[in-house]
């Protein structure tokens, strides 16, 4: 049964570790399903099956390229998941920042 | 900022632990000493705008460590925990943040420190959480803090401008 591509879904999408290196494999370029197969050493109906979520939860696009599907990240919907780290790495971004100073007082006073 | 002291989160979906990373311009003894050090460390954990008072500190095995920050209204946040720990290479401790409803929602952080070519540092800190919920609310946590810092800049852009 087909789901409605929210972000709740995408975030479980990328939750199975499978799925996930079969993003990393697309956001190199854009791959057919054979190319998957080959890259990963998976066999086929795994790769399709992994792909079907990714496409379900609108993660990963296809086109058709004469017979072949070709596939790629959709990086706008990949956006959400990467975002909701951001303010809580910008807080250790600046904390360590404070930190850098710290050390490179510290250097000096050697 | 140069790309390489960039400070990186990893927080996969479904899981209890996060992980930080950082790079260093400076040998380890010193990002260590800067960690262990009660002056040092006062001057850089707290966030912009806030004081941190240490009211215990003992960065040994079997060492307890509390501070409170508080911020310009007077409120107070407090944090304490345990040292198992403490050399160079690794600090291992456990964290807990005394403003939750409940207490008893403990990390565990390991921070390993590596020396790099050239006099440098990597930082890596792994924070275990006991669940998916407790580590998905410090990060959204963060996120509330972001969003009230960024109103403050806010607050001075507009303050500049009357």
């Amino acid at each position: 049964m087909a789901r409605t591509p929210t972000t709740h879904d995408s975030f479980n999408a990328v939750a199975e570790p499978k799925r996930r290196q079969v993003l990393e494999a697309l956001g190199v370029r854009e791959l057919s399903v054979n190319e998957i197969v080959e890259l990963l050493g998976w066999s086929q109906p795994s790769v399709s099956k992994h792909l079907g979520v990714l496409k379900q939860v609108g993660l990963v696009s296809e086109r058709r390229v004469g017979r072949q599907r070709m596939y790629r990240v959709n990086a706008e919907r990949l956006k959400p998941i990467y975002e909701w780290v951001a303010p809580f790495e910008r807080i250790w971004s600046e904390r360590f920042d404070r930190l850098d100073e710290a050390l490179q007082k510290m250097k000096k006073e050697q | 900022m140069s790309v390489k002291n960039k400070t990186t989160i990893t927080a996969e979906p479904g899981k209890q632990e996060l992980f930080i990373t950082r790079e260093f311009d400076a040998p380890r003894e010193l990002v260590f000493k800067a960690h262990t050090d009660p002056d040092l460390f006062a001057q850089w954990i707290g966030p912009r705008g806030l004081t941190t008072t240490l009211e215990a500190f003992e960065p040994v095995s079997g060492g307890k460590w509390r501070f409170t920050q508080t911020d310009k209204d007077g409120n107070d946040f407090g944090f304490h925990g345990v040292f198992h720990e403490v050399s160079p290479e690794r600090v291992i401790q456990t964290f807990e943040f005394d403003g939750l409803p409940e207490s008893g929602h403990v990390t565990l952080e390991t921070m390993t420190l590596e020396e790099l070519p050239n006099g440098r540092t990597r930082l890596t800190a792994q924070s275990v959480f006991q669940t998916v919920s407790d580590r998905d609310g410090m990060v959204q946590a963060g996120m509330e803090h972001g969003v009230n810092e960024g109103y403050e800049r806010l607050d001075e852009i507009l303050a500049k401008m009357k």
